[in-house]
């Protein structure tokens, strides 16, 4: 078992670098489920299986064609024993027969099929991924109520550092620096931190306690800082990196600390107002640090306890960031506290990890799709995104109305334009009759360039492997996304251009 | 993690090639091709279409050119490499070469899907070539699990001077008559790189279109922690390790005389991890796990197969284009993460007039006229433009070549061999010694280039 165990944690190093051990668990305990074992499917089926994806089930009818690789079974059994293959901590089977009437015949009709298991995964809260590739474009369409994110991993998140507002503990451990009576060696030594706020108090009194706002001020700022670097005994200034980085860190140290619109968004949703015992963890979370924000926090966060590294000496940086840390500990214990009463108000008791909600509050997110049906239907159809995307006729929304377009060939003409040669010439008007009516029925006014209308029958529905692979590579990531509720996941359509090598995502 | 593609001229090759065919004995004309086998590839290539390149003819010539003729070399056989050449053996290409000097390990199994735990240890090229070739009839994978003697040095730990090095290995074939090259010595090379959740893909025609020395500022090179902070003043648990790494193990030398630190080998790891957990002790500081001196030891790249399988899936697809002009090819450089949705972002990277790499020009030096020997080698390695390693620097002076300096260093990082036509670096270019002149000519050889780069001196009193 623990050989076993060490053995996983080798093969899984690399990923467990990017989702940690907890984020390995909930993969491994998730089961996910591909209708269609295509190209597309196996793809990113492969890439949930070889990093160890708890189980998954395919549902296929089809038998294996030509144009998949070589055996003659049914395309399920086929898929699965390859896939199984490649990660023998994964469980994988397979159905073959879809129990409902005229199953084979709706497996066909890929659009129909699409909107009434859309609507049944709707209504039973299961996160739908809807992914197809038709030549050389690729599409995928997420289908998830409402999909909450605690650790989102922001690229270039700002620190934390409370200088416009220092909370008591870091107050006081600023006072106890006296930095003109410092040798030069713990002059040079000190946490740029401390220097900022010693000049900012200085500035403060000049400037009627007024932060530095504009370039002007902050310029300003900075020389201050130029000048209190130690001069040697020809007036010369020392080479002091600490304040280097002091004049670096202005620009982003002395913004004013505040709740980001995204996290306001989050405080004033219904579900963090109205606490049941059947609000999820979440939201309960994010409503004790509301009552925290409010109650006492003045108006901000709870202290997210990091700082960056910085030049300085092992004793001065441990010791600033003891209290860093130490104010963070304090505040989430009031948050936990915030959180137990909520809980008793409803009669429940957790285990969650709040620490990790807390360190990111700052980052949360919510990301919540519309349903097919609303993306589908005439009244709710997103009319302004469609039209003003189109303002580019090459736009990837062509594509979308493109792909919309041969579905509705499809449900008139029971097979997709071009898929035969003889077809190529004949179909490319009559698509262009479909792409018409769509836009028609849509109240689009839009254009569709007819190299579009030609390149779509040109393909006949093909799925060329490499635009698969592609698909296939993302898909997966948003499934793992949801799976291990880390990273955010897209909003709600995704097209890939593999002539142009170009993306675009679109809320439908 | 780059893949060159030899195109000959198709149509009047095809034609000679065909007839040798069928001559041959025991060849078979379409590798065992059953029914419907290339359908999706035949819908491209037999048909015409609105975003094909002016050149493309429909026909069958094409496939059959990809089928029989085609050649591509597919440098790295690790996590872009596996989802490279099953891309490539699924999309029509048959004679493939694939070249990787590393050993299957086990953390390369969560991505690397062509190896299996049974085959660790054994050579990913050989492995590789073996899987595709018995999955996919007809394919014929060549793997090189070594590469010419010169090289062995370099490939073994520094991936980005292999890209460079083969950069300009394909510039040095180019022909150029009047100024203007060639286009039938052109070697297209397709570059993709990922880390994490975040890729890049490129197409690169030498001679033509930006070459990696062209962008060398879009890499720029790796920061390591400053010394003083790892002797006397650490702070983070990574800066314990280094002490560790850096400071302690030469010092103790605890798995022998001249045994040096073996990031593969776990016993190597677990005393660094201890040494690093009492040097944090020491100072109060938290947070050094045994993951983390293995990252930081090794250099671990994060890394997942969905990443690995987007850019390999782009770069096959520039492939594709290129070989068989039914799109117009990526122009030229593509980027990719999805940390936070999805996100690509496509330019054409521009080619840099004086570039050391491709641009035919002699790169100006501008020095003062008491500039040392030591300036000249701190720029070479220490420009972002040229970022060279190791340069070794020769001159002609009264008409015979005399090497300036010439430092050799071995695979694990420790120096060999050293030469200079001075005692010190710190010798006058312009004195006595030496007595170099304005417009000097400095033939600099480095690792990061397989042709010597041509320097002019330039006094500025």
């Amino acid at each position: 078992m623990a050989a076993n165990k060490a053995a996983k944690e080798q093969k899984y190093d690399r990923q467990l670098r990017l989702w940690g051990d907890h984020g390995q668990e909930a993969l491994e305990n998730a089961h996910v489920c591909l209708v269609n074992a295509t190209a597309t499917g196996t793809e990113i089926l492969k890439n949930l299986v070889l990093p160890g994806i708890g189980a998954f089930t395919i549902v296929d009818g089809h038998k294996v064609s030509g144009e998949d690789v070589g055996n003659k079974l049914n395309r399920a059994q086929a898929a699965t024993e390859l896939l199984q293959e490649l990660n023998s901590d994964v469980s994988g089977n397979f159905v073959e027969e879809v129990r409902a009437a005229g199953s084979y015949e709706m497996s066909q009709i890929w659009l129909d099929t699409c909107l009434r298991l859309g609507a049944v995964l709707w209504n039973a809260e299961v996160p739908f991924l809807v992914c197809r590739t038709y030549g050389l474009v690729g599409c995928m369409r997420l289908v998830v109520r409402e999909h909450t994110v605690v650790e989102s991993h922001p690229d270039n998140a700002l620190e934390d550092l409370r200088l416009d507002q220092p909370f008591t503990e870091l107050k006081n451990h600023i006072d106890s620096y006296d930095l003109d009576s410092m040798e030069k060696k713990d002059h040079s030594h000190t946490p740029w931190i401390i220097i900022v706020a010693k000049f900012l108090e200085k500035w403060y009194s000049e400037h009627n306690f007024q932060m530095p706002k504009n370039y002007k001020e902050k310029e300003a700022f900075r020389e201050l800082l130029r000048q209190g670097i130690l001069k040697n005994e020809n007036g010369a200034p020392e080479d002091e990196e600490n304040f280097d980085e002091a004049i670096k860190n202005v620009n982003t140290a002395l913004n004013a600390t505040k709740i980001s619109s995204t996290v306001e968004d989050i405080f004033s949703c219904d579900l963090c107002d109205n606490i049941t015992a059947q609000t999820p963890a979440f939201w309960v979370m994010a409503r004790a640090v509301r009552d925290f924000v409010r109650d006492d926090g003045n108006g901000i966060l709870p202290v997210r306890g990091t700082i960056p590294d910085m030049i300085a000496d092992s004793e001065k940086f441990i010791k600033l960031q003891n209290v860093y840390r130490e104010k963070a500990l304090q505040d989430a214990s009031v948050v936990s506290k915030h959180v137990e009463s909520l809980l008793q108000s409803v009669g429940k008791v957790h285990g969650w990890h709040l620490n990790n909600f807390i360190t990111n509050a700052a980052f949360l997110r919510v990301v919540r799709c519309r349903s097919l049906e609303e993306e589908y239907s005439i009244e709710s159809v997103n009319k302004d995104e469609i039209t003003s995307c189109m303002d580019n006729p090459d736009s990837e929304m062509v594509l979308y109305l493109m792909l919309r377009s041969i579905d509705r060939f499809y449900q008139q003409h029971s097979h997709y334009p071009g898929v035969y040669d003889y077809q190529v010439e004949e179909d490319i008007s009559r698509l262009k009759v479909c792409v018409n009516s769509l836009l028609q029925e849509y109240g689009l006014s839009v254009s569709v360039k007819d190299d579009y209308i030609h390149e779509f029958c040109r393909c006949g529905s093909a799925e060329p492997h490499t635009v698969a692979a592609f698909l296939g590579g993302c898909a997966a990531q948003e499934a793992i996304k949801i799976i291990t509720q880390q990273f955010v996941p897209f909003n709600n359509t995704f097209i890939y251009n593999a002539m142009t090598q170009t993306s675009a995502t679109f809320q439908l | 993690f780059a893949l060159c593609l030899f195109r000959e001229k198709k149509r009047r090759k095809i034609e000679a090639l065909s007839e040798k065919m069928a001559v041959d004995e025991g060849h078979v004309a379409c590798g065992g091709d059953w029914d419907g086998r290339w359908n999706h590839l035949k819908k491209f290539l037999e048909r015409s279409g609105p975003f094909t390149l002016p050149d493309f003819e429909p026909g069958t010539e094409t496939l059959q050119f990809l089928l029989e003729t085609c050649k591509i070399l597919v440098i790295g056989a690790g996590g872009l490499g596996c989802e490279l050449l099953k891309n490539l053996a699924l999309s029509g290409f048959r004679n493939i070469h694939v070249v990787d000097m590393d050993t299957i390990d086990i953390s390369n199994l969560n991505r690397q899907f062509l190896f299996r735990s049974k085959d660790v240890g054994r050579p990913k090229a050989e492995v590789a070539a073996e899987f595709v070739n018995s999955r996919v009839p007809g394919c014929n994978v060549t793997p090189y699990p070594y590469f010419r003697v010169e090289l062995r040095l370099t490939l073994t730990f520094e991936y980005f001077i292999a890209r460079r090095w083969m950069n300009g290995m394909l510039i040095s074939l180019l022909n150029y008559e009047n100024g203007v090259v060639d286009q039938s010595t052109i070697i297209p090379l397709i570059d993709g790189g990922t880390e994490g959740f975040k890729g890049n893909a490129r197409v690169i025609l030498p001679g033509m279109t930006a070459c990696i020395d062209c962008t060398l500022e879009l890499y720029p090179p790796q920061i390591n922690f400053p010394m003083c902070t790892i002797a006397s003043m650490p702070r983070l648990p990574e800066h314990c390790i280094e002490f560790a790494r850096i400071l302690q193990w030469p010092k103790e030398e605890p798995f022998g005389d001249g045994v040096s630190l073996d990031g593969d080998n776990p016993e190597h790891i677990q005393w660094v991890f201890m040494k690093a957990q009492e040097r944090a002790s020491e100072f109060n500081i938290t947070g050094v796990t045994y993951r983390l001196t293995q990252g930081v030891v090794k250099r671990v790249i994060p890394a997942v197969a969905s990443t690995n399988a987007v850019i390999a899936a782009a770069c096959a697809t520039e492939a594709f284009k290129i070989a068989t002009s039914a799109y117009v090819t990526l122009n030229n450089y593509l980027v990719f993460s999805d940390v936070d949705g999805l996100y690509t972002y496509t330019f054409e990277a521009e080619r840099k007039e004086n570039c050391s790499a491709c641009s035919q020009v002699p790169q100006d030096l501008q020095f003062s006229s008491s500039a040392k020997l030591q300036d000249v080698l701190q720029y070479l390695t220490e420009s972002t433009s040229l970022q060279m390693k190791s340069p070794a620097i020769t001159t002609t002076l009264q008409g015979k070549n005399k090497t300036l300096y010439l430092q050799v260093i071995n695979i694990k990082r420790s120096l060999v061999f050293s030469f200079s036509l001075s005692p010190s670096v710190l010798v006058s270019l312009t004195g006595a010694e030496l007595g170099l002149a304005d417009g000097q000519e400095l033939a600099v050889a480095d690792v990061t280039t397989p042709q010597t780069v041509l320097f002019k001196l330039n006094f500025t009193s």
